[in-house]
């Protein structure tokens, strides 16, 4: 009953096709074009409001665009279930009275279908999943006793659990101490095997060029989109940041560090 | 003695009725308010009992009095009434809680109007508004078991769906479940509790039957299951003790439940912030 599409391999995962969207009249996305390959993973950065969360909520086929036309691997984003959305840590009840593994459970939803309940199978998928993302023995806590990074994991296990094929993950660094974002970063890493396709809203311009193979700069349209060294120049940034950003030479090379941080203006108007 | 103290009551048929009715109603609300409270819908399901008044008041005025077509009347205008306040809630010219404010005062406002134009009206306006779970017929008791057990039977059978709709909207749509319709398939169960809890606890205490249990649960458990099963377990006992201290204290039984279902939530509160500190 719940809708299932197969995939035709040669169409690329993800093919956003000029589209735009727009809030009480106001442009939220501008013409987007792009397309992703199996496999990949993509940082997108912008500053607030640049329309992260809008992009990850028309992939996912959460929200209609006004115009233009999102396609996963062929078909539209509503007959897939295959596409998680990992949503930022403030935007989650983390009181609701359920356990890590009963979180997890909730991908195997679409998969169980109508009046089924969990079999053992799909308890495998779970604990399987919560291997994984090396929460095992997590599985019984409430979810507000999680650290952030903990909470992270639950959901890329849940993703995991809905045999997800595209991750959108809004802002997992936010929040968390550098070893754990290192940490999930590096679970990123392990996921590449597994052939999902990842893409990643972020604030951070290091990380983004460290762990990602390709960077899409956003600020309503796509001012940039390609490897890590041919975005990420001043005159990119500038233009994606105006004047709301420093450029800090680094070790590295190039920093760009934003003034402010956490993306919650874009998210009052998407439900 | 004690057990004097209990059987004596019971050994009226009203009483006997009343008991059962309360403590199913009870169960009922406290399963569904558990939805109601872990998706903060208190507001919604005190608008929707208030709002079935004037449904009440006409059915009331057609049928001369007659008590036991009245739950008809409640779930035709409680399932309406609930559709309606879930689409209103959809628009985006007046804030959601305004926009349940103004209609839900209003119809309760028409309700009072209409049940006013009988002379007798007084009598019959506090059983809608405070219940009289001591006037249940065996008909109304039957209607309560089987309309109580749909309720139940459907929060069992989706209740991986509810659950992931009520944790993480976003999730339950990149999932493809119907989100549009099991959203409306709660607004109306609850519709239907409204109607099922109308002669126990009346219109304006019935938020207190769909919030208070279930909010006493919520603060003892970190569980779901648990939290309903505790929730029913409070809302039961409340029915019971409610009525014996309705019965030996002459108070009103439906104040008396909530009260009891009240003191239960405080309770729990207090003991729950010595246990933590």
């Amino acid at each position: 009953m719940y809708p299932h599409s197969n995939h035709q391999q040669d169409k690329p995962i993800l093919d956003v096709r000029d589209v735009s969207v727009r809030y009480n009249g106001r442009d939220a996305l501008e013409s987007i074009n792009f397309h992703l390959h199996v496999g990949e993973r993509i940082a997108v950065v912008g500053p607030n409001g640049a329309g992260k969360s809008t992009l990850f909520k028309v992939v996912s086929g959460v929200l209609q665009p006004n115009s233009g036309e999102v396609t996963i691997s062929g078909s539209k984003p509503t007959v897939h279930s295959c596409i998680a959305y990992i949503p930022q840590r403030s935007q989650v009840d983390w009181r609701f009275p359920v356990s890590v593994a009963d979180v997890v459970m909730m991908g195997r939803s679409a998969k169980l279908g109508p009046l089924n309940w969990p079999k053992k199978q799909d308890w495998n998928f779970v604990n399987h999943a919560l291997e994984t993302v090396q929460i095992s023995n997590l599985s019984k806590r409430q979810i507000s006793q999680l650290s952030g990074g903990q909470q992270q994991r639950m959901f890329i296990a849940r993703a995991l659990a809905q045999e997800a094929e595209l991750m959108l993950m809004d802002e997992p660094l936010t929040g968390l101490d550098t070893p754990a974002q290192e940490g999930l970063l590096d679970l990123l890493d392990t996921l590449r095997e597994q052939k999902v396709t990842v893409m990643v809203a972020t604030h951070d311009l290091e990380q983004a060029a460290k762990h990602f193979d390709r960077i899409m700069l956003l600020n309503k349209k796509i001012v940039a989109f390609g490897d890590p060294e041919s975005v990420l120049h001043s005159e990119n940034l500038l233009s994606a940041y105006g004047g709301r950003f420093r450029t800090v030479e680094g070790k590295d090379g190039l920093l760009a560090v934003d003034d402010s941080c956490c993306d919650e203006g874009e998210h009052d108007h998407v439900h | 003695m004690f057990i004097n103290w209990l059987v004596e009551p019971l050994q009226y048929e009203f009483m006997q009725r009343g008991m059962i009715a309360a403590v199913l109603v009870g169960i009922v609300c406290a399963v569904v308010g558990t939805y109601v409270v872990l998706r903060g819908m208190a507001f919604f399901g005190d608008a929707l009992a208030h709002t079935i008044l004037p449904g009440i008041a006409i059915g009331y005025l057609i049928t001369g009095g007659a008590r036991d077509t009245l739950f008809w009347w409640a779930l035709g205008t409680a399932v309406i009434a609930a559709l309606g306040i879930g689409a209103i809630s959809k628009q985006a010219e007046i804030k959601e809680d305004t926009a349940i404010g103004i209609i839900f005062a209003g119809m309760f406002a028409l309700g009072i109007a209409l049940i006013s134009t009988v002379r007798s009206y007084a009598v019959d306006l506090s059983h809608f508004l405070f219940g009289d779970v001591l006037g249940v017929s065996a008909q109304s008791l039957w209607l309560i078991v089987i309309f109580g057990a749909i309720v139940l039977l459907i929060i069992g059978a989706f209740y991986k769906e509810f659950l992931t709709l009520s944790f993480d909207p976003i999730l339950a749509a990149t999932l493809r479940l119907p989100v549009n319709l099991l959203n409306n398939l709660l607004l109306g169960l609850i519709a239907v509790t409204v109607a099922v809890s109308l002669q126990t606890v009346g219109v304006a205490l019935m938020v207190a039957m769909l919030v208070t249990p279930a909010a006493t649960a919520y603060l003892l458990t970190n569980r779901l299951p648990m939290m309903m099963s505790l929730s029913a377990f409070f809302a039961a006992l409340s029915g019971v003790i409610g009525l014996y201290l309705s019965y030996y204290l002459s108070i009103a039984s439906g104040a008396a439940i909530v009260l009891t279902a009240t003191t239960f939530f405080v309770i729990a509160f207090l003991w729950k912030r010595i246990k933590v500190g």
